[in-house]
C-alpha cells in the first residue's frame, strides 16, 4: 500500500477541503470515504451560503479552497440577502443542485493530482506512542499516513430517530461508524452526543404550487467566488416557494406532541436552537399563529422538494398530517420521511487552534466531530486542518486566522477556547468586527495569505493584486475630484434628493451622504473609469463607511498586542503562584497560544491575565540571565 | 509593553495633607492633558521639555469650568517610571477636587488604571528588576481581588438595578437588531425608525439620569469611614442627628434602641464622609440585638475615624473602658456628650486613658458643640491624620468612568440612526455601550445576546 503524507477520513465538506488543500500544497493525500456515491453531500438543506455562512464560503475561496467554485457550477438559484441592513451583512445564498454538487467535487478531487479518493470504513486509527501513524478499514487493509484529519461528520454511532422508531444509521440511511467511535474512546478521547434533524421531502407532482408564493432568483452579475465575474452553469434556474402554517397544523402537531422523541425524553443528544423542530416553534411560542416554510428544489433529475422550516421528528402518519394541512400540499406525497439523528462528536477545546489533538499527535479533527453544523463551518475547518497538517510536515508554523482576520478565525477560536454546548453554527452577532469582516473584502483580507500558502496561482494573485490597485487608486482619484457649488452641480445634487453644497467639496467626502452612492454619483463625475461591478462596490463601501471601518480598526490595533503576545506550549501553569485555583485549570486545560486567548478563556479573570503577563516577562527575563 | 492605552489613578491617598496628585501615564498622557489644561504662560504640553512643571488651570470640558489651579509635570518616554509618557497633576483642593480632576482626565480618553497597574508597566518595560516581580503578583492580587468582588455587592440596592435596568435595555435592542440580521428570513418584526430611535433616547437618557444623581454625589458620596460607638443611651443617634441636622434614626430613653446599623452620608468642608451609627456595643442576650452589635464591631473594624461617644453625667464606666480597648488602634475622637446635663467625667483620667486623642464636649439633644466637632473632624483630616482605605472610592469611580462611556456611546448610537446608516452600524456602538456597562456588573458580553437572541424570538428552520 502506499504510504501517504496525509489520510482524511470521510468525503463530506470538511474532508473534501483538506483533502485538496494538502494535495494542492504538494502532499501526497488520501481521501477515504463510506461511499463514493456521496462525496460532498448535502444531507440537509440544498443551499450554501445565507448570513455568515456567505462570509465563510468567500473566506475559503479567499485562501484557495474548493466550496465556492463548487457551489457556483452547480447553483440554480441566487438571492441576495439582508440588503437594507448594512454592506457587512449583505449574505449570499444559493440553492444548489444537490447531485450536481456531489459531481463536481467528486471530480475535482479524482482529478487532483496529489490526492487518490477511495472507498473504505474506517475502524480504527494506528497509533504509535500517542502519535497516528495510519488507518485500517473494515477490510483489514492499513493505509500508512504521517497526518491523519479526522472528518466524521454525522457518522459515529449515527442513530436516525422518526417518532417511537430509531436504528443505527449515518446520514440518509448510510452505514454508521460504530467501531471509530468506539475506537476513538479506548483512545481516551470523550464523547458526547449532539443531534440535529431535517425535514421531509414531498414529491413535487403532488404539491399545488398556484397556492404558494414564489421566490425567484435574483437576476444579478454575482457570484460566490472571487474567480468568477457571475454564475455561468449551464443549469436550469429554479424557484423556490415559500408557503404558512396555520392553526390546523398546529393542532395536528399538539395533539400528538407526546409522540414526539423530542418531549418525550427520547432524544438525549443536544440539539441546536436555532434549528428547532416545528414542534419546538409550535410548543415553544404559542402565541405566534403561523410559522414560515420555504419549499426549495432540490436538482434537476430530483423531484424531492425539501421543506425548509419544517423539521420534525415526529412519526411519519403524523408528518404527512401535518404535511396536508398546509396551503397546496392537500395532495402531498412525502418521499422521504423527516428525522433527527444523533452522533458522537469531540469537546472542541481537546484541540489546539491548528485543529491538531492535543491527545494524539498528527490526529486532526474537522467539521460536525468538532460539535458545528453547517456545510461551510465543515468545509472552512476542512481546509485549516489539511493547511496546518501540511505546514506541520514542513516544520512550519501553524496558520492561524484572528478574529479580526475572518469569520473562519472567529469560528476556530470560539471552538478551541470556549468550547460549545449545542451544535455551533456561525452567526454574524458572535464576530465582533463584523464591519471590517465583510464577505465583498473576504479576498482582499485573505488572498495574500493563501498565496504564500501555494494555494492561490500566481495568475490569481496577478490578477488580485490588480483589483486591489485599481481599488485604491479610484479611492484616491475620488477624494482628488474638486466638486464646486455651480449652478449645475447644485441642481443635480438636488434632483438626486440631497442637499446644496456650501462650498466646493470633493466626490470622496460627497459619497459619505446617506442618500449619494458610487452610482448616483456618475453625473458629477465625467472623468470616470469603467471599473468592474466589484471594484465599484468596494470603492463605495471603503468611502462611505471610513469613519466606521477607522474606529473598528482601531479596536483591532489595540487587541493586536494582545493577540501578538504568545505563551509557550510547555509553560507550568500549576506553578505560578498568583494565578487563583481555577484560573491555573482552565490555562492548563486550553493551553492558549497567546495572551488575547488567555483572556478569553471563561473562568480567567483580568486580574489573571495581569499576573500572567507578569510571570511570563519575569520567564523570558530569567532565560536570558 | 502589552497594552498602549494610556491610564489614570490618584497616586496619594484621599485626605493626605491638603495636596492630591493625578498620575496618567501611556501613549496619549499629553494630549489628554492638553485638552484640559490651560497653562498660564500659554504653553503647550506636548512641546515643553521632558522633566519640566507648568502652572494653570484644569478646565472640564464639558462645562468650560475651572476645576482647581494646578502644577502639571510632563515626562516623556522613554526615561519615565513606566517607560511611557508621564503626566502627573498636582492640586491643592480637597479630595472632592482630586477626584474631580481624575474624572475630567477619564473623561478625556484614559482608562483608570488597574491596582498595581503603574507598577506592573514599569516592570513589564524593564524599569524595575526581576526581584520584584512577585510583589508586583501579590499587588495585582490582593487588590484586585477585592476590588472586583466588592464591587457589584458594594452598588447600593437602587443603583445596582438602574445599571441592570441599562445593561438590559441595551441587550434586548441589541438581541433584537441582531435576530433580524442573522435570521433575515424569519418572522420578526423590523424596528420602525421612531420605535427604534424612542428605544435609543431612552436608553441614552437612563444612563445620563444615573450620571446626574453621580455627579450629585450618590455614587461618588463615599468617602472616609466614620464610626459612632459608645455604650447604649450614651447619645449616639441624637449625635448623628445633630451631624445630619435631621432627625432620622429613632431615638428613646431604652437603651438598645438602635438595633441596626445606621449609615448617612454627610460632607464636612468637602470631604464626604459616610458615618456609621452603630447600635450600643455590649454583652447581650437579646437575638436582635446580638446581629446589631456584631455588625457594630465588623464596621468598627472596617472604619477610618471612630468617635467615641462617652456620657458626661455619667463619667467613665466599665463599659467604657472596655470600648476604649476595642478601639486602641484606631484614629478617634472622643464626643463628651450631654454636657447640659451635670458633670461626673474626670477629664484627666480620660487623657489618661486616650492620649493624644482629641476631646470635644458637645450636646447633641441641644445642637451644642456639633461645629467644633465638624472642625476637630476636618482638622485631622487634612493634616493627613486619617487615610481612607481607598478601595470604595476607587470602584465608584470605576463605575462612574464605565457609565460614562457607556453614555458617550448611546450618543454615538443615537448620531448613527439620526444618519440614517443601516441596523448594522447601529450595534457597533450599542456593543461598546454595553460592554462599558458591564464593567460595572461585571458582567463580559457575548454568549448573553445570543441567548437572549433565542429567549425572545422563534428562529430558524
Amino acid at each position: 500500500m502506499t504510504d501517504y503524507d496525509v489520510i482524511v477520513v470521510g468525503a463530506g465538506h470538511a474532508g473534501c477541503e483538506a483533502g485538496l488543500a494538502a494535495a494542492r500544497m504538494g502532499f501526497k493525500s488520501l481521501v477515504l470515504t463510506v461511499d463514493l456515491d456521496n462525496v460532498a453531500l448535502m444531507p440537509c438543506n440544498p443551499a450554501i451560503g445565507g448570513p455568515a455562512k456567505s462570509h465563510i464560503v468567500r473566506e475559503i475561496d479567499a485562501l484557495g479552497g474548493e466550496m465556492a467554485k463548487n457551489i457556483d457550477k452547480t447553483c440554480i438559484q441566487l438571492r441576495m440577502l439582508n440588503t437594507g441592513k448594512g454592506p457587512a451583512v449583505h449574505a449570499l445564498r444559493a440553492q444548489a443542485d444537490k447531485k450536481m454538487y456531489h459531481l463536481k467535487m467528486k471530480e475535482t478531487l479524482e482529478q487532483e493530482e496529489n490526492l487518490d479518493l477511495r472507498q473504505g470504513m474506517v475502524e480504527e486509527l494506528i497509533v504509535e506512542q500517542d502519535s497516528v501513524t495510519g488507518v485500517r478499514i473494515k477490510s483489514g487493509v492499513e493505509f500508512k499516513g504521517k497526518k491523519v484529519i479526522l472528518t466524521t461528520g454525522t457518522f459515529l454511532k449515527g442513530e436516525i430517530i422518526i417518532g417511537e422508531r430509531r436504528f443505527n444509521s449515518g446520514p440518509h440511511n448510510q452505514f454508521p461508524s460504530n467501531a471509530l467511535s468506539d475506537h476513538l474512546k479506548e483512545l481516551g478521547f470523550e464523547l458526547r452526543r449532539f443531534k440535529t434533524g431535517t425535514p421531509p421531502r414531498v414529491d413535487k407532482r403532488t404539491i399545488d404550487f398556484n397556492q404558494l408564493k414564489k421566490q425567484p432568483s435574483i437576476d444579478r452579475p454575482i457570484a460566490f467566488s472571487f474567480t468568477n465575474q457571475q454564475i455561468d452553469n449551464q443549469l436550469e434556474r429554479r424557484d423556490c416557494w415559500m408557503v404558512y402554517t396555520n392553526q390546523q397544523t398546529h393542532q395536528v402537531i399538539m395533539d400528538n406532541l407526546e409522540r414526539s422523541p423530542m418531549h418525550c425524553g427520547q432524544i438525549e443528544g443536544e440539539g441546536a436552537r436555532y434549528c428547532p423542530s416545528i414542534e419546538t416553534k409550535v410548543d415553544r411560542f404559542p402565541d405566534k399563529d403561523r410559522h414560515k416554510v420555504f419549499v426549495e428544489p432540490e436538482g434537476e433529475y430530483i423531484y424531492e422538494m425539501y421543506l425548509s422550516g419544517f423539521s420534525t421528528c415526529l412519526p411519519v402518519d403524523i408528518q404527512v398530517e401535518m404535511l396536508r394541512t398546509l396551503d397546496g400540499f392537500a395532495e402531498a406525497e412525502i418521499i422521504r420521511p423527516a428525522y433527527a439523528i444523533e452522533y458522537d462528536s469531540i469537546d472542541p477545546t481537546r484541540l489546539k487552534p491548528s485543529l491538531e489533538t492535543k491527545q494524539i499527535k498528527n490526529l486532526y479533527t474537522a467539521g460536525q466531530i468538532n460539535g458545528t453544523s453547517g456545510y461551510e463551518e465543515a468545509a472552512a475547518q476542512g481546509l485549516l486542518a489539511g493547511i496546518n497538517a501540511v505546514l506541520d510536515l514542513k516544520e512550519e508554523e501553524p496558520f492561524i486566522l484572528k478574529r479580526s482576520d475572518a469569520y473562519i478565525g472567529v469560528l476556530i477560536d470560539d471552538l478551541v477556547t470556549k468550547g460549545t454546548e449545542e451544535p455551533y453554527r456561525m452567526l454574524t452577532s458572535r464576530a465582533e468586527y463584523r464591519l471590517v469582516l465583510r464577505q465583498d473584502n473576504a479576498d482582499l483580507r485573505l488572498t495574500s495569505l493563501g498565496y504564500q500558502l501555494g494555494l492561490i496561482s500566481e495568475k490569481r494573485f496577478e490578477k488580485f493584486t490588480d483589483k486591489k490597485e485599481a481599488i485604491e487608486e479610484e479611492m484616491t482619484r475620488l477624494k482628488e475630484t474638486t466638486i464646486y457649488p455651480k449652478e449645475e452641480i447644485q441642481k443635480q445634487l438636488e434632483d438626486l434628493g440631497s442637499t446644496k453644497l456650501k462650498n466646493k467639496d470633493n466626490l470622496g467626502r460627497l459619497i459619505k451622504r446617506p442618500e449619494l452612492d458610487y452610482e448616483s454619483l456618475a453625473p458629477l463625475d465625467s472623468n470616470r473609469p469603467d471599473l468592474s461591478y466589484d471594484v465599484q462596490e468596494e470603492v463605495e463601501i471603503q468611502l462611505k463607511y471610513e469613519g466606521y471601518i477607522k474606529k473598528q480598526l482601531k479596536q483591532i490595533e489595540k487587541q493586536r498586542e494582545l493577540e501578538d503576545k504568545k505563551i509557550s506550549e510547555e509553560i507550568d501553569y500549576h506553578q505560578i503562584e498568583g494565578l487563583r485555583i481555577e484560573a491555573r485549570e482552565k490555562l492548563d486545560q486550553i493551553r492558549p497560544l497567546s495572551i488575547g486567548q488567555a483572556a478569553r478563556i471563561s473562568g480567567v479573570s483580568p486580574a489573571d491575565i495581569s499576573v500572567l503577563t507578569v510571570y511570563l516577562e519575569q520567564l523570558s527575563r530569567n532565560e536570558e540571565e | 509593553m502589552y497594552v498602549t492605552d494610556t491610564i489614570a489613578a490618584i497616586s496619594t491617598a484621599v485626605g493626605e495633607g491638603g495636596i492630591g496628585i493625578v498620575r496618567i501615564s501611556g501613549p496619549e498622557a499629553i494630549e489628554i492633558v492638553e485638552e484640559i489644561f490651560v497653562s498660564k504662560k500659554e504653553k503647550s504640553l506636548v512641546e515643553v521639555d521632558s522633566y519640566t512643571a507648568h502652572y494653570g488651570q484644569i478646565i472640564d470640558p464639558r462645562n468650560q469650568q475651572i476645576v482647581d489651579e494646578v502644577i502639571t509635570l510632563v515626562m516623556k518616554a522613554p526615561k519615565t517610571y513606566t517607560t511611557e509618557d508621564i503626566v502627573e497633576i498636582d492640586c491643592h483642593g480637597g479630595p472632592i477636587v482630586v477626584q474631580k480632576i481624575l474624572d475630567v482626565v477619564l473623561h478625556s480618553g484614559a482608562r483608570l488604571a488597574d491596582p498595581g497597574e503603574f507598577t506592573k508597566r514599569a516592570f513589564l518595560n524593564g524599569r524595575i528588576d526581576l526581584a520584584q516581580a512577585e510583589a508586583i503578583i501579590d499587588l495585582i492580587r490582593s487588590q484586585t481581588e477585592v476590588g472586583l468582588e466588592v464591587a457589584i455587592d458594594q452598588l447600593e440596592g437602587g443603583l445596582s438595578k438602574k445599571v441592570d435596568q441599562i445593561k438590559q435595555d441595551i441587550v434586548s435592542l441589541l438581541a433584537h437588531l441582531e435576530a433580524t440580521i442573522d435570521f433575515p428570513e424569519d418572522e420578526i418584526e423590523d424596528f420602525n425608525p421612531d420605535q427604534l430611535g424612542a428605544r435609543i433616547n431612552e436608553a441614552i437618557k437612563k444612563t445620563s439620569d444615573l450620571l446626574a444623581t453621580s455627579q450629585r454625589g450618590k455614587i461618588l458620596k463615599e468617602g472616609l469611614e466614620v464610626a459612632i460607638i459608645g455604650k447604649p443611651n450614651v447619645g449616639k443617634s441624637s449625635l448623628l442627628n445633630a451631624l445630619l441636622r435631621e432627625r432620622r434614626a429613632i431615638v428613646t430613653e431604652v437603651p438598645g434602641t438602635t438595633r441596626d446599623v445606621i449609615e448617612e452620608v454627610i460632607n464636612i468642608d468637602g470631604i464626604p464622609l459616610k458615618i456609621i451609627d452603630t447600635a450600643g456595643i455590649r454583652k447581650t442576650e437579646d437575638k436582635v440585638e446580638k446581629i446589631g452589635v456584631e455588625k457594630s464591631e465588623q464596621f468598627l473594624k472596617r472604619a477610618d475615624l471612630v468617635l467615641l461617644v462617652v456620657d458626661i453625667n455619667q463619667g467613665i464606666t466599665t463599659e467604657d473602658r472596655d470600648l476604649i480597648k476595642l478601639i486602641k488602634d484606631k484614629k478617634k475622637v472622643v464626643v463628651a456628650n450631654k454636657f447640659d446635663l451635670d458633670n461626673n467625667l474626670n477629664l484627666d483620667s480620660l487623657e489618661e486613658l486616650l492620649p493624644e486623642t482629641p476631646i470635644v464636649k458637645t450636646s447633641a439633644i441641644e445642637n451644642e458643640g456639633i461645629d467644633r466637632l465638624e472642625d476637630v473632624i476636618s482638622d485631622l483630616v487634612f493634616s493627613g491624620d486619617i487615610r481612607a482605605s481607598n478601595q470604595t472610592l476607587i470602584t465608584n469611580m470605576r463605575h462612574k468612568n464605565a457609565l460614562d462611556r457607556a453614555h458617550q456611546r448611546l450618543l454615538d448610537v443615537r448620531e448613527t440612526f439620526e444618519k440614517r446608516l443601516p441596523n448594522d452600524f447601529i450595534t457597533i456602538d450599542l456593543r461598546a455601550a454595553l460592554e462599558a456597562v458591564g464593567e460595572v456588573t461585571g458582567d463580559t458580553i457575548g454568549e448573553d445576546i445570543i441567548d437572549q437572541i433565542f429567549a425572545d424570538f422563534c428562529l430558524g428552520k
